[in-house]
């Protein structure tokens, strides 16, 4: 059986890209429910973003739309301002307790 | 195989690796370097879909801005050491974790192979015109989006002004008339 001729018919589609994002995303969310440093936790909520962003540009290309890819913009914006405040959050705290991760943050428990 | 099925089966390892660095590797700094190598490949894909100007706006504002930001703050508190991987405070969690992880893959899947990409087109306009992307892009985002654009800017001065308040040190300790010690 020759593959050679199913590998010259393989064609991008859209949900290639949709996949992609989802793995991305997964791949993201178990990266925040395992790691307890809040600096890689803020990374992978970085990750599941980019996993976003990407199915918005895949879905504006397969509906000819620019809105999707101004969507983009503005998420690229709303993280900046999120990774700015969240990494205040994380040096005003660690100035307080150094070396705290995650766990050792449990002060507003009731 | 097409150039595009290439472009995209490279830039989609880039991207799994990277990601899976950053939930694997130890050290924060690792961790800071896959994503480079995830948000990289994501800019990749960005080019191959026609989406220029975001591509460029993702190399300079995340893997420039953001990322500088996260090795700054790490080198900042010192905490650039690698943390022990192995202790598992909560037995169950990894395991939950990748439950988790698995079946909410398995959920957009379901969705992505059963559903069909419909929906109705916004008045911002196509891309498949003979203008540039950055120019669609910009009519887009200063005609239709004017006002969330100019919220945007709000949202951006909140931020830098809350996080200087965050982050300042706090005053020194004083002591009132009544003796005791304030922060």
């Amino acid at each position: 059986m020759n593959v050679l001729p199913v590998l010259a018919e393989l064609r991008v589609t859209a949900s290639w890209y949709l996949v992609l994002g989802a793995m991305l995303f997964s791949i993201g969310s178990v990266g925040l429910l395992v790691r307890r440093n809040p600096l890689v936790m803020f990374m992978c909520v970085e990750l599941m973003l980019n996993a976003v962003n990407l199915s918005f540009v895949t879905l504006a290309r397969a509906l000819d739309d620019v809105g999707g890819q101004t969507a983009v913009f503005f998420v690229l914006v709303v993280a900046a301002a999120e990774v700015v405040v969240g990494l205040g959050i994380v040096v005003a705290i660690m100035r307080r307790r150094p070396g705290a991760n995650a766990d050792d943050l449990s002060m507003l428990r009731g | 195989m097409t150039v595009e099925t290439v472009v995209f089966l490279i830039a989609a390892t880039i991207v799994l690796v990277g990601a899976v660095g950053v939930i694997v590797r130890a050290h924060p700094v690792h961790a800071a370097l896959s994503l480079v190598l995830t948000l990289f490949g994501i800019a990749v894909l960005f080019v191959a879909q026609n989406a220029d100007f975001l591509a460029a706006v993702q190399v300079i504002v995340y893997a420039g801005a953001i990322v500088v930001l996260f090795l700054f703050v790490i080198m900042l508190l010192g905490v650039d050491q690698a943390e022990n991987l192995r202790i598992e405070p909560f037995r169950l969690q990894r395991p939950a974790a990748l439950v988790t992880g698995v079946a909410l893959f398995a959920l957009l899947l379901l969705a992505i192979v059963q559903g069909e990409i419909t929906g109705q087109k916004s008045a911002g306009g196509q891309l498949s015109g003979e203008e540039a992307n950055i120019m669609v892009l910009a009519r887009s985002l200063f005609s239709d989006y004017v006002f969330a654009f100019e919220v945007t800017s709000v949202l951006l001065v909140i931020a830098v002004v809350g996080t200087v308040i965050l982050a300042r040190r706090p005053p020194r300790e004083v002591a009132d008339e009544t003796g005791a010690v304030e922060r």
